[in-house]
């Protein structure tokens, strides 16, 4: 399974994107992929440091930043997944809540900000919608770092944004086809069926980042 | 849990399926349990969970009620918690995912003996696909069968060996329509796995076929 994934080389990364859809391309050519790159890692970092304000102060402010910027996107997924208007508001302000309550397990060198609120809002859905119970792999014996190394939290925070970048530079039809996978329009045996799906693509070294971070902790 | 080497792993599809929250709950124990095993899908997991990140950061935004923060600020201090993280259960067979379904470890297991030597315990979950332990002794075969849906077969404990391969603890088999096979347990210990399927599963034999009537595989 490693064997098939793309792994640039690290130097390279950075530079080596396509087109970035989110800013539009003559915009890339003003600012350069690197500046571009490192304002939207920026903009990631500055989650992590409102999460951590959460966590550590209780810090109202910074949980009204996330409110503003995460709950109506989670309640657009939620409303894409099938969830009336009124339910999608009413969970996305649960997942908001269980943001709050939950920031203590957050680790910016496992996961964005993004990423983190988005499994919080699946296992909501699977909840609500589904009615099921949602069985979670054990977490791994190291547990949580008491303060994470930020150079490792910038590494992931980089790499996710990379993997965004590349989602959008997606064709079409195949962009389309990951969203109803998330929005849960597909299958298992569909997504298995679907040769359209673009799996190499999308794979990016978040990956090999998680690896590496687990053998420096060995 | 130990740390075998494992060679077979999840594909793709199931990880994209669970990182999605669409498989049913039968298929999502099976892959939580081996993800508690298995450090290579588990990196893959947080892959797949980050392209959700995305998809979600790209869905145009809905403006959340005039009153959203307000009230979720109320929930938050009408009742204040902080969860901590569950510790992994030390030793042991079943990692803790399994546990919470069987309330224990192995030796907790109410096996119930449906032919062959062979024993089953089929776990309580909702939602169109079965799960159950089976415990195959050691040298002996399941009988010959196929598969309408998808079938997936996690080691537990003591190793299997099939048309395809050989199965040691950790490792999963993913089978389809295309796959007839004949598990047969190695020597040894007795192999216990946790296996899911989404449709009965179709014995090639008139007699394991009566029984199956009767045991619901």
């Amino acid at each position: 399974m490693l064997n098939e994934m793309h792994a640039p080389a690290k130097a390279d990364a950075v530079t080596v994107m396509p087109v970035y859809k989110r800013t539009g391309n003559a915009d890339i050519r003003a600012k350069g992929a690197n500046r571009v790159m490192a304002e939207a890692t920026t903009k990631r970092m500055a989650w992590v440091t409102q999460v951590a304000a959460v966590r550590d102060a209780k810090d109202k402010a910074a949980f009204a930043e996330l409110f503003a910027y995460f709950a109506p996107r989670v309640k657009s997924f939620l409303m894409k997944s099938g969830a009336s208007p009124d339910l999608a508001e009413e969970c996305a302000q649960e997942v908001m809540v269980t943001l709050w309550n939950k920031a203590h397990l957050f680790d910016p060198t496992k996961a964005s900000v993004s990423t983190w609120i988005f499994t919080i809002a699946r296992n909501r859905r699977i909840d609500l919608l589904r009615k099921q119970k949602r069985p979670e792999p054990e977490d791994l014996p190291w547990g949580p770092e008491a303060e994470p190394e930020q150079a490792d939290a910038m590494g992931l925070q980089q790499e996710t944004e990379q993997l965004g970048q590349a989602l959008a530079a997606l064709p079409a039809e195949q962009r389309k086809l990951i969203e109803r996978a998330y929005f849960g329009e597909l299958s298992h045996s569909e997504i298995a069926a679907e040769t359209g799906l673009p799996l190499g693509t999308i794979k990016s070294r978040i990956r090999l980042a998680l690896e590496r971070l687990r053998h420096t902790m060995k | 849990m130990q740390m075998k080497k494992i060679k077979h792993h999840l594909t793709d599809a199931l990880l994209m399926g669970y990182a999605a929250g669409t498989l049913p709950e039968a298929f999502n124990l099976v892959v939580a349990t081996h993800i508690s095993m298995c450090d290579t899908c588990r990196a893959a997991l947080a892959e797949f969970e980050a392209v959700g990140g995305e998809v979600m950061l790209d869905a145009a935004p809905v403006d959340m009620a005039e009153d959203a923060l307000a009230a979720a600020m109320a929930r938050i201090m009408d009742a204040p918690r902080t969860e901590q993280p569950k510790a992994a259960p030390a030793g042991g067979v079943f990692p803790a995912p399994l546990r919470d379904y069987v309330k224990g470890d192995l030796d907790r297991v109410k096996w119930r003996k449906i032919g062959g030597g062979v024993s089953q315990m089929v776990l309580k979950t909702e939602g169109g696909a079965s799960v159950r332990l089976l415990r195959i002794p050691a040298g002996t075969a399941v009988p010959d069968h196929g598969h309408r849906g998808t079938e997936l077969t996690l080691v537990l404990q003591g190793a299997f060996v099939d048309e395809t391969d050989r199965f040691g603890a950790g490792d999963i088999e993913v089978a389809n329509e295309d796959l007839n096979h004949t598990p047969v347990a190695e020597q040894g210990a007795d192999c216990i796995c946790l296996a899911a399927t989404d449709a009965p599963l179709r014995f090639n034999g008139l007699l394991p076929r009566i029984a199956q009537r009767f045991i619901g595989i």
